[in-house]
């Protein structure tokens, strides 16, 4: 007989061993995956894991991987606070559209003044639309006690439809033919997020990224608002006993979290991504989630665990055009890669026991 | 700046390195394939592919074709293109709107490949094309067609954003269905998507649900023609024939065959004549087809479709002839006069309604 039993603390060297034996599992099953696909199992999970790091186009991938990091790891960290008080913001597409739509709007107001001022003004701009969109939610749980999850989620609808409208209209390239989108921060120096070291995809929203990680990691083992959070979380009535303010909490985790994810947006669309377009946002504040939760709400698990889902993506397309896998195999492969790592946490808080159980 | 130096270097040092540019001779011409949806939409997406299938038919072992699917427009794209550039594509080919910068980006990086994209307006460099056809053309066909089987004379139609191509194929079917049914009326769902079976779907029932009976789309899955199926109702395939999805449903469809235009410019880079330069061809070039016409149309309304198929084939009738005036009454074009491809209140960037439209196009 085998036999899970619960452990009495979670286990610190399993919650560090799952994410490595997730990788593993999920190598092994996709590999049989691309083998019943007719695919080389070997090479297919090379092309994934290994040729964007260390393999021949390597000095153009690693760069990517930054690019594509950046963005989730922002996102994630801004997330993850709110997660761990028991606050949950599920709209942090929402904050991040708003957070690009306001930043490039100051942006493309200043067009084309060329200061050294216009990128930070649309650095704070995208931060401050990031907030503010999340204090919709934040000041209507406050008030009237409603649901921010539903709240902030569906302002991701109306964030979408304020950005087509962007596109079709305010923002729209004057110069464009009437074609949608905004001007290409691209032929706007004073307001492009250029890589800072070039050819290494190090852009500001990179550096904002690591300095968010490194805030978080203060924040949490060392400030009384951590603890805060780390306390309502885990005992909300506790919490309340010992002093914490559950609507400043609210407000905080949800304000923070609206700033992150504005700030991705804003890095992302004066960089990357270059204009407003219709369809500018391509899923990083859901993916986020995914993040957060894999890298264990803790902000150097979120680092690793961004870089590790932006390398499961640029491999993932690699091995699409070079081997001709197709893109829903390697959804299915992202997918497997989610569904071990839940399945292995159970080891990080059960103990496997052989053997009868004991009667009590 | 900096960085195209440094790939462009990167990129020689490789070119060195594998024995030298295609120019002198790596075997094959590798054509590379960008779709934004994914190649089993039955639509859009699903007849590029084919064309591609075609292109490696026709040269067979001289050419390699590769692609990618679902790729984002924005960022992803432009590492998508990048990414075939430097695994040794002579000629890419990117099949949507969006890719349209991020296309023109990796252009100015890797000056000897060829971009081909379609349905934009920017060619920055000298190795980048741009190419479309004149869906149009097939609109007016088909709002003919609708003008004289609808009952209710409601005509539902699901756009897609609002952009020229899908203003102007939403005028142009609207401006021949009118022409022979002066009390139809055009229903319009706009659903902010390409590809999403479930929004379009839901789109389709909406208007259903309004009593249209002819129903017309500017997305690419066939979920609209499988809800007109179910409804009963009849419906016009897109981009591709849909009759799989709608054997009583479907009139007809309009077909995009790029396959003609996918060989010829691989031809050009094989030849070394490809040249940079932007083709918008309609029915004449074959670029825009139809699938066959249901026994459902009436013997005199189908000569009637098939001779405007011939007349816009020969050049002899032009869909967008005067006298016809803007949704504010304000005249666009004149008796007799035929609307310019470019300039203002051309085609190309065709962004206002036509009178008798009575939405607005939303912004």
């Amino acid at each position: 007989m085998i036999a899970l039993e619960k452990r009495p603390e979670p286990s610190k060297l399993w919650s560090w061993a799952t994410p490595i034996l997730a990788v593993i599992a999920t190598m092994i099953a996709g590999g049989l995956m691309f083998a019943a696909l007719g695919k080389d199992p070997v090479e297919s999970i090379r092309t994934i894991f290994w040729d964007p790091i260390f393999g021949e186009f390597a000095f153009y991938y690693r760069g990517q991987l930054l690019i594509k990091a950046g963005p989730l790891i922002l996102i994630a960290i801004g997330l993850s606070l709110g997660f761990r008080a028991g606050i949950w913001n599920i709209g942090a597409e929402g904050q991040y559209i708003i957070g690009a739509i306001c930043g490039a709007a100051v942006g493309l107001a200043f067009y084309p003044w060329d200061s050294f001022i216009v990128f930070p003004l649309m650095i704070l701009a995208g931060a401050l639309g990031g907030f503010l969109w999340a204090m919709i939610p934040g000041i209507l749980r406050v008030k009237f006690n409603t649901n921010e999850i539903l709240v902030s989620l569906l302002l991701v609808y109306v964030a979408e439809f304020i950005l087509a409208s962007m596109a079709l209209g305010a923002l729209k390239n004057p110069d464009g033919a009437g074609f949608p989108g905004s001007r290409n921060f691209r032929s706007y120096p004073a307001a492009y997020n250029e890589e800072i070291i070039t050819g290494t995809g190090m852009h500001w929203g990179v550096v904002a990224a690591f300095i968010a990680v490194i805030f978080a990691y203060v924040l949490l083992a060392r400030h009384l608002m951590g603890f805060q959070i780390k306390l309502a979380g885990q005992a909300p009535r506790a919490a309340r006993f010992g002093g914490v303010n559950p609507s400043r909490l609210i407000l905080f985790c949800l304000g923070i979290s609206g700033a992150l994810a504005g700030l991705a947006g804003l890095f992302e669309v004066s960089g990357p991504a270059g204009q407003i377009s219709i369809d500018f946002n391509v899923g990083y504040g859901f993916t986020a989630i995914i993040v957060a939760f894999l890298g264990r709400l803790h902000p150097i698990g979120i680092l690793l665990a961004g870089l590790l889902l932006a390398l499961t993506y640029i491999g993932g397309e690699a091995a699409q055009s070079s081997l001709g896998l197709p893109a829903a195999a390697i959804q299915a492969f992202q997918g497997m890669l989610l569904f071990f790592l839940l399945a292995v946490d159970v080891l990080t808080n059960f103990r496997i026991r052989f053997g009868k159980r004991e009667v009590a | 700046m900096k960085r195209r130096t440094l790939l462009a270097a990167s990129a020689a040092a490789l070119a060195l390195a594998t024995g030298g540019a295609f120019a002198d001779g790596h075997a094959k011409t590798k054509v590379g394939f960008i779709y934004v949806g994914s190649i089993g939409d039955g639509g859009w997406n699903y007849e590029h592919n084919e064309a591609r299938k075609k292109v490696q038919e026709h040269f067979g072992d001289k050419v390699e074709t590769f692609f990618q699917e679902r790729v984002p427009e924005g960022a992803d794209a432009e590492r998508a293109i990048t990414q075939m550039a430097l695994q040794g594509a002579d000629l890419i080919f990117t099949t949507s709107f969006g890719y349209m910068d991020p296309t023109n980006a990796v252009a100015a990086k890797f000056p000897d490949v060829k971009f081909e994209h379609a349905t934009g307006y920017k060619r920055e460099h000298p190795n980048v094309s741009t190419y479309s056809a004149r869906f149009y053309e097939g609109r007016a066909v088909i709002g003919h067609i609708a003008g004289k089987m609808t009952k209710t004379n409601k005509i539902g139609y699901i756009a897609s954003f609002p952009i020229p191509e899908v203003i102007r194929g939403i005028n142009s079917a609207y401006l021949h269905a009118k022409k022979v049914n002066p009390d139809v009326e055009f229903n319009i769902v706009w659903v902010f998507t390409w590809e999403d079976a479930a929004k379009e779907a839901d789109a389709a029932k909406a208007l259903i649900d309004q009593g249209v009976d002819v129903l017309m789309q500017h997305t690419d899955t066939t979920a609209p023609m499988l809800k007109a199926e179910e409804a009963g109702i009849m419906a016009f395939g897109q981009a591709s024939d849909m009759i799989s999805a709608g054997p009583t449903a479907q009139l007809t469809s309009i077909i995009d065959d790029w396959a003609p235009y996918y060989i010829a410019r691989t031809q050009a880079v094989i030849d070394g004549t490809w040249e940079s330069k932007d083709t918008w061809d309609g029915i004449e070039p074959g670029m825009v087809a139809f699938a066959d016409m249901s026994d459902r149309i009436p013997e005199d309304v189908r000569a009637e479709a098939t001779q405007m198929i011939e007349d816009i084939k020969t050049g002899a009738y032009k869909p967008f002839t005067g006298p016809i005036n803007k949704q504010d009454g304000s005249v666009w074009l004149k008796e007799g006069e035929t609307a310019a491809d470019f300039g203002d209140d051309g085609l190309a960037g065709m962004s206002f309604y036509v009178e008798g439209l009575t939405a607005e196009i939303p912004n």
